[in-house]
């Protein structure tokens, strides 16, 4: 059977896994989105692991928020990069350093 | 007595000093004196009510406050009147020279351009002392004594356009701050033990101050403490050495201010003040003391330098520095009755020989120097006799005003025991014979002898005022009535007032409990007790020490400047060490400019240097904007503008932080 | 066929392990693909097999919801964006491994983290090690999860409902635009037109025939 530990752990992996990523693919937006999601995943990996623990169902709807707030994201996150890349032809992230003063 | 009454009182000069200062273009110069006159005298006249109410009427003192400033922590900032009999007599006389002044003052400023403003500020200044002279707590006395400081600043400095005006107004300015720094030390110290500012409370806790000890210098007594700072700010206000260097350069100042503020009223102020506080320093023989010498080395000393001056009117003002020291001897020895009596005698002769200078001065066509005068009498009866009234005054003829009020305070400080009372005593007599050197070789210079003033006529360029008639050969002429009257209003209680009070104010007990005095240091009860009336007292006069001296400086004078003016040159060859040490004034002055000012001027630029341009400025504002720029400049590297470097950050802080929990737990 | 209760729990176990390790796989696949064409596909790999491990962990609607929405529409759109968009794969895969190493150790130290408080330090009053208690047959996740939702979450639920539609609007606002050259009608100025706009009579004096 499934314990907690095993699903903690998996979640770590996981989480570490997408922090590895978002190095990686450092210049890729696209990238980097996806990671976002691979991380958002392992988070509710816990939120389901500790739910089913605890017998309260509550990290299950907070899980169903997170879905709804990743799809926001990834939706809004996409148009930006559509725009951008009409801007710049490009979805390099060292082209973007407007940040800087 | 009407609080409504008494508030009128300060209130009418001031609105009349607001109309002529404010409305001045509206008003007119006539409109500007009139008000101002018709405020003065209505306050000479409810002041003459009072005193009547007061001594005659047997009215109470009062004593509250007619409005509440504020209220801050329980301690109540009144303003507030006390009126007694020490006050109403103060009042009395504020507003009658005050009166003789403002009437003077038409003559004598007929022609300035500053006109209003000059009659707005005498009663400006009335106000002032009024209040300083009616106030019932400390706060509303030290209110009165900045505000009359600056209507004096402000009417030394009147013509403004002399840089000598402005030097001298800056002086006494400066001067008098060292003075009120001490005096607001003094106010704190009494704030401390009473935590009231009410003169009824501190009279009260007196003896309990007396007994505490301060941890300042070692262990002083509080009250000595209190005493002594109280009295610096006296030094400051009636000029007293070493903070008299101001009065002699105020001078500056138009004439009637010289009579008014300068000589009857404002520097009396510091003695009307340790009067009035005479409940404090009672329980400090050391503070008395300090009084004492302080009072007496500038009664002798500066009485010196008028021997030497040329000006008549620094004459007049040395000699109104060492009657000051006269008056602060007698609060020396605890006389507080002489001390004010004396205060009240000089106020009127005083000012007279003020008036009469000036009345000179108009004659002489704005000359101040006394080389070029001589032989006036004959043209100016009317200055001349009054003059001489002032002068006789002022050295104590028997019958005369001065008389009274000086022979008691040389009497009263012989009989004292208070540590530095001899030295006081050889001081004050010696005085005597100062006095009557430098009056006469006044009145003789002046109104006798030869007439100077035909051999400097050619070259008689401009005048030391700046209002000067035409030019040419003219004789000096009398003044007109405005200015004579005041003259023979003044000369009048010069001559009789002291005959007819002083056995009610000196030695009967005019001042009741306005002044206390402890039973030991009583020395005007024991010359109370030998007391027989004033005319055996004048006659009694011709006998004692202070009349032969007198004596010998009258005919000192009229060998010396009358008969043969050579042998004063002669002496001024011989002596030539000690006319120069007199004509440097002791080299009070160069001290303080070369020495105090230096120094303060060296401290202020070590501290805008290195305090305000190097620490504040450097090191702490700009250092704080170069700090911050620099640090700015290092993290801006941080900030690369990529967006992954911010995402790496996010995720170290993480780990860190995760990190951080992990060992922690 | 009917497997007793260890036996089903030990084939929830071996399917966990099982899943587990696809789900890693896809993660790997995911972040190292040149392609990310292929970085999508194993996103979406990576994400069935959560789907899987959730069902195994009875949260049986959440698993289809995650199955539906992130692989049926999220996934496609991104799918969607990455081929639309010409992409210089080349200049993109540049200095790949420059910070690679940091990654890794950034990694490396969450897991140490990670499995550290899992397994040294435990969770107060929580016993790791111990299984999840399966629910009854009768139990049913959609039923319980929605009672909850539409009664207690009802106020967040809406919300969350109106954040989805922001995120409509936003997205077509950012990537609306209007082309230039492009015919349209503007109602507003046909509407405000005036005849003497469009109609403009010219006097001409007449020319003789030649």
């Amino acid at each position: 059977m499934i314990t907690l530990a095993d699903m903690l752990t998996l979640s770590g992996v996981l989480f570490a896994l997408a922090v590895a990523g978002i190095f990686l693919n450092r210049k890729n937006v696209i990238l980097l989105l996806m990671c976002v999601e691979l991380l958002l995943l392992s988070a509710n990996f816990n939120f389901i692991a500790f739910s089913r623990m605890l017998g309260n169902l509550t990290g299950q709807v907070f899980v169903f928020f997170v879905l709804t707030v990743a799809a926001a994201e990834s939706a809004i996150g996409l148009a930006i990069l559509v725009v951008l890349f009409r801007e710049r032809r490009s979805i390099n992230v060292e082209d973007l350093n407007t940040l800087k003063g | 007595m009407n609080p409504h009454l008494l508030i009128a009182i300060p209130l009418a000069p001031l609105a009349a000093a607001v109309i002529a200062g404010l409305a001045g273009r509206l008003i007119g110069r006539a409109g500007a004196h009139t008000i101002t006159i018709a405020g003065v005298a209505a306050s000479f006249l409810l002041s003459l009510y009072v005193l009547r109410q007061i001594y005659w009427g047997g009215a109470a003192t009062f004593n509250g406050p007619v409005y509440t400033w504020l209220v801050s922590d329980g301690v109540h900032i009144h303003v507030g009147f006390l009126v007694d009999r020490l006050t109403a007599l103060m009042m009395s006389v504020v507003t009658f020279v005050s009166l003789c002044v403002h009437v003077y003052t038409i003559g004598y400023m007929r022609d300035d351009p500053g006109y209003k403003r000059f009659f707005s500020y005498i009663s400006l200044f009335t106000f002032s002392m009024l209040m300083l002279v009616m106030s019932n707590n400390f706060m509303q006395l030290f209110f009165g004594w900045e505000a009359v400081g600056v209507v004096s600043y402000l009417l030394i400095g009147f013509w403004y356009t002399r840089p000598s005006a402005i030097f001298a107004n800056l002086k006494a300015f400066i001067v008098n701050r060292v003075g009120d720094f001490g005096f607001v030390i003094g106010i704190a110290a009494v704030f401390s033990y009473t935590h009231s500012l009410s003169y009824e409370a501190a009279f009260a806790a007196a003896p309990h101050i007396a007994q505490q000890t301060l941890p300042v210098f070692g262990g002083v007594n509080a009250m000595t403490l209190i005493c002594i700072a109280l009295f610096i700010g006296a030094m400051g206000k009636s000029a007293q050495v070493p903070l008299h260097v101001w009065l002699p350069d105020s001078m500056e100042g138009p004439t009637p201010i010289s009579a008014l503020i300068h000589a009857a009223t404002m520097v009396t102020a510091g003695i009307f003040m340790v009067a009035r506080m005479s409940p404090l320093f009672e329980f400090s023989d050391t503070a008395l003391s300090f009084v004492l010498v302080i009072g007496a080395s500038t009664a002798f000393f500066m009485g010196v330098l008028g021997v030497i001056m040329n000006d008549i009117k620094r004459v007049i003002a040395y000699s109104t520095l060492s009657q000051l020291g006269y008056m602060t001897a007698a609060l020396g020895v605890s006389a507080y009755s002489a001390g004010i009596f004396h205060l009240m005698t000089h106020a009127f002769f005083k000012a007279l020989l003020f008036l009469a200078a000036g009345s000179v001065i108009i004659g002489m066509h704005h000359e101040q120097d006394m080389r070029k005068m001589g032989g006036l009498a004959k043209y100016m009866p009317i200055t001349a006799i009054t003059c001489w009234i002032g002068g006789l005054a002022l050295v104590a003829t028997p019958f005369f005003s001065g008389f009274y009020s000086k022979d008691a305070i040389i009497e009263a400080v012989g009989l004292s025991h208070r540590w530095g009372a001899t030295y006081a005593y050889w001081c004050v007599l010696l005085g005597s014979f100062v006095t009557s050197l430098y009056t006469f070789r006044l009145l003789f210079m002046t109104f006798h002898g030869e007439e100077r003033f035909r051999h400097v006529q050619a070259d008689h360029g401009h005048g030391h005022d700046q209002a000067h008639e035409g030019h040419g050969v003219h004789e000096p002429h009398e003044s007109p009535l405005v200015v004579t009257l005041p003259l023979i209003a003044l000369a009048i209680p010069s001559l009789v007032i002291g005959y007819l009070t002083v056995g009610k104010v000196l030695y009967g007990d005019y001042f009741g409990k306005a002044i206390f005095v402890l039973p030991q240091h009583n020395v005007l009860a024991r010359m109370a007790a030998e007391y027989h009336g004033p005319f055996s007292l004048a006659l009694h006069g011709f006998l004692a020490a202070p009349f032969w001296l007198a004596l010998a400086g009258f005919f000192t004078a009229w060998l010396f400047f009358l008969k043969r003016p050579q042998l004063a040159d002669a002496a001024e060859q011989k002596f030539g060490w000690l006319h120069k040490l007199l004509i440097e004034k002791y080299y009070f002055d160069w001290f303080n400019e070369h020495v105090v000012a230096k120094l303060a001027r060296g401290i202020g630029l070590g501290l805008w240097k290195a305090g305000d341009q190097g620490l504040i400025d450097g090191a702490m504002v700009n250092g704080t904007a170069n700090s911050v720029g620099w640090f700015g400049g290092v993290v801006r590297r941080v900030q690369s503008g990529y967006l992954y470097s911010y995402a790496f950050w996010i995720v170290i802080g993480l780990a860190a932080l995760l990190g951080w929990f992990l060992v922690r737990a | 066929m009917r497997l007793t209760v260890e036996a089903t729990s030990v084939l929830v176990e071996i399917l966990f392990y099982v899943f587990a390790t696809l789900l890693v796989v896809g993660a790997l696949g995911l972040i190292t693909a040149r392609n990310p064409v292929y970085s999508a596909l194993f996103l979406v790999f990576a994400f069935i097999n959560s789907a899987a491990i959730w069902l195994l962990a009875e949260a049986e609607f959440l698993a289809i919801v995650l199955v539906l929405v992130y692989v049926g529409a999220v996934m496609v759109l991104f799918l969607f964006v990455v081929m639309m968009l010409d992409i210089n794969l080349a200049e993109l895969r540049r200095g790949f491994t420059r910070f690679a190493w940091l990654g890794w150790l950034t990694a490396c130290a969450v897991i140490v983290e990670i499995v550290g408080v899992v397994w040294t330090h435990g969770l107060t009053g929580i016993d790791v090690s111990k299984g999840f208690v399966p629910e009854p047959a009768s139990f049913s996740n959609t039923r319980a999860l929605g009672e909850v939702l539409y009664t207690r979450y009802v106020y967040p639920f809406e919300l969350a409902a109106v954040l989805l539609l922001v995120a409509i609007v936003a997205a077509i606002a950012l990537t609306l635009r209007r082309r230039p050259g492009l015919k349209s009608q503007d109602i507003a100025r046909q509407v405000a037109v005036r005849a003497e706009d469009r109609v403009r009579v010219v006097k001409i004096a007449a020319e003789k025939r030649s």
